[in-house]
């Protein structure tokens, strides 16, 4: 049972880190209705970023803020030469330029910072907890505890911006609907700027996490599509949805790796949270906590 | 001027009910077929043929296929390289395990059993729509390329999943030389391409048409939901099974599952969409358009690398090159958002009222 439990948990604490890449997806979907495919490679640039300036020389307190505002502008200039000329066209055309965007910043990113596979040290030991180990005789590991609780700060952050400040009043009124928050005066170019600086933020501190746990490589970039079915289990416009859904992919799949993948062979992680969430939403067709909508014609 | 249709009348309804009503297509057609199946044959290089034109065709297929799905009927894939992959195992295994098996009923075969795969898969689309559905087609990708990785049987448990396509031997004749393979492919595209040419535009299409611009109206209207929608992941996974049977047959020889990756899946997901999603001729023309910009862009890296002497590294070019291939798309969807048959259809219109303004 213990076994069971130590499986579960680290299945928990891993989902986590999903839910952190499937946040950037929801603030922009939420906000601009984009399905940003590009939020994987700007994980994968952020943490390249960082890696970079290190290796030139910042401390890292200098290089977090240094690389905030590489994403930040890079967050800007998609917004002004990608999404502001495709104001308007269908959702399907703003997708695929953002994974025409993601073969750009894949480019750019081993372009300035060369293609070789890094290690990244944030100073958290990835061991297991002494305490909990000689209590109850799991082992958690004090570097997934720590991701959790960025992971769980972040959204309560995120949720506050929200909700509580003008602006993310106004981009909740952008998400609702374009042209009534223009026509009552929202600027809509300014907050899709926000909001891809925020997704770039989110980028930010997912990479620097995902990168202290695997290493900085090109690989860094499938961490997106591990998200994908956390967003649909979530639903794409729910910010607690990206939570939840992560929370169950990560316990699903630990638990199924383990318990069903010697049966058929192993490496299930790979389609097993697809299907799972295929599968949910067969009964649930918006996901978890996406809102229902209603058609008429 | 040169595209006008004045003089042509149709008194029929079978000249008006024609798939090709004006006569200047139909002699712009008869030479590109002519061009196509006599010219080419006799002039490319085989570097051309087998380096740029076989992979071509085949990838035109496979858009083919997409387009079916995502331009006709409305429902986005991302699975589509998987139902390639199926198709070419398929065809491997119908060549393998029955003897005397001609190669084209395999083919037809491998697209069957990928039709089927693809009925499977298109099951969720009626219950979800828009991005969740083009997440779950995620699940096709994936499942099936790790489906085929694990179960020996299909790979006739060669290590790692990699089969050698039989060499293709039609009525005793083989087709071993570039040519004789660029012709095989040419026919089996040319004819499909008609077939979906005609299937679009009949009854079949135009209820596809009608569940992709609303499907709650089609159905209204007395359109079955279920099963146009299932028709349509049915053909189109036909079209890319036979697609990827090719794939293997005619242009890489030995193929492993990762072959069929998502990458693929993209890259003819921007054929799609840069030749023109819902025309058979986008398919064509992106095709064209996403096989020859990597081509173009390492020959121009290369020259200028070479010229002026600029010494770039190996990894920098193919940097760059990406880079540049992710631009182009950025830039084409905003200069053109309805693809490279929208600017055909455009110049087409200017052809018709030169040297007039209006």
């Amino acid at each position: 049972m213990a076994f069971f439990f130590e499986v579960l948990i680290g299945g928990l604490l891993s989902g986590v880190m999903y839910s952190l890449v499937a946040l950037g997806f929801v603030l922009i979907y939420k906000a601009s209705g984009v399905f940003n495919f590009a939020q994987g490679a700007m994980v994968f640039f952020a943490a390249l970023t960082y890696v970079g300036l290190l290796e030139h020389g910042f401390s890292p307190w200098l290089a977090v803020p240094a690389t905030l505002v590489v994403m930040i502008v890079l967050g800007l200039v998609t917004e002004r030469i990608v999404l502001r000329p495709l104001v308007n066209q269908p959702q399907i055309t703003l997708f695929m330029a953002t994974i025409g965007l993601t073969f750009f910043i894949e480019g750019l990113a081993q372009m300035m910072w060369g293609a070789n596979v890094r290690g990244l040290e944030l100073g958290i030991q990835d061991e297991p907890l002494q305490w909990v180990t000689d209590t109850t005789g799991m082992s958690i590991s004090k570097f997934d505890l720590v991701a959790a609780g960025v992971a769980a700060l972040l959204v309560t952050l995120l949720a506050l911006f929200f909700n509580r400040t003008r602006i993310g009043r106004a981009l909740r009124a952008v998400a609702d609907d374009h042209q009534a928050a223009l026509a009552v005066g929202i600027p809509l170019q300014q907050i899709w700027a926000i909001v891809w600086s925020v997704a770039g933020a989110v980028a930010l501190v997912a990479g620097l996490l995902w990168g202290a746990r695997n290493g900085v490589q090109y690989a860094l970039t499938f961490v997106a599509l591990k998200a994908l079915p956390v967003l649909i289990l979530g639903g794409f416009d729910s910010i607690p949805g990206a939570i939840v859904g992560g929370l169950i992919i990560g316990a699903s799949e630990k638990l199924a790796e383990v318990y069903l993948g010697p049966y058929v062979g192993g490496g299930i992680e790979g389609w097993f949270p697809y299907v799972l969430a295929l599968v949910f939403l067969l009964f649930r067709p918006e996901g978890l906590f996406g809102e229902k909508i209603i058609r008429r014609i | 001027m040169f595209y006008r249709e004045a003089g042509q009348f149709k008194t029929s309804y079978q000249t008006d009910a024609a798939i090709f009503p004006i006569r200047q297509d139909r002699i712009a057609i008869a030479l590109i077929v002519v061009v196509a199946f006599i010219v080419i044959p006799l002039q490319a290089t085989p570097y051309m043929i087998t380096g740029i034109l076989i992979p071509f065709l085949i990838l035109s297929l496979a858009a083919l296929g997409l387009n079916i799905l995502t331009g006709y009927a409305g429902q986005l894939s991302l699975g589509t390289a998987a139902f390639m992959a199926v198709g070419a195992f398929a065809s491997y295994n119908f060549m393998l395990r029955v003897p005397g098996m001609p190669i084209l009923l395999a083919f037809i075969g491998g697209g069957t059993v990928a039709a089927f795969v693809g009925i499977l898969f298109g099951l969720p689309s009626l219950r979800i729509r828009g991005f969740y559905l083009t997440v779950a087609t995620l699940a096709a990708q994936f499942f099936i390329l790790w489906f085929l990785t694990k179960v020996g049987w299909i790979s006739n448990y060669s290590s790692s999943g990699v089969i050698t396509a039989q060499q293709v031997v039609i009525l005793g004749y083989a087709f071993t030389a570039p040519t004789a393979k660029y012709l095989l492919v040419l026919s089996i595209v040319s004819v499909m391409a008609l077939a979906a040419k005609n299937m679009t535009r009949g009854n079949v299409g135009r209820s596809w048409m009608a569940v992709r611009d609303m499907d709650v109206a089609a159905e209204v209207i007395g359109i079955r939901l279920m099963r146009a929608k299932l028709l349509a992941f049915a053909v189109s996974s036909f079209y890319c099974g036979v697609a990827g049977a090719l794939f293997a047959y005619a242009y890489l020889g030995t193929v492993e599952p990762e072959a069929f990756n998502l990458d693929l899946s993209f890259r003819i997901l921007f054929m799609v969409i840069i030749g023109g999603v819902g025309t058979v001729l986008g398919s064509f023309l992106g095709s064209a358009f996403v096989t020859l910009l990597p081509v173009l862009l390492s020959v121009t890296v290369r020259y200028l690398d070479s010229n002026f002497s600029l010494h770039i590294a190996e990894s920098t070019i193919s940097n760059l090159e990406l880079m540049a291939f992710g631009s182009l798309i950025i830039f084409f969807l905003i200069v053109e958002p309805h693809g490279l048959a929208r600017l055909w259809q455009i110049a087409k219109e200017k052809l018709r009222l030169w040297p007039f303004p209006h």
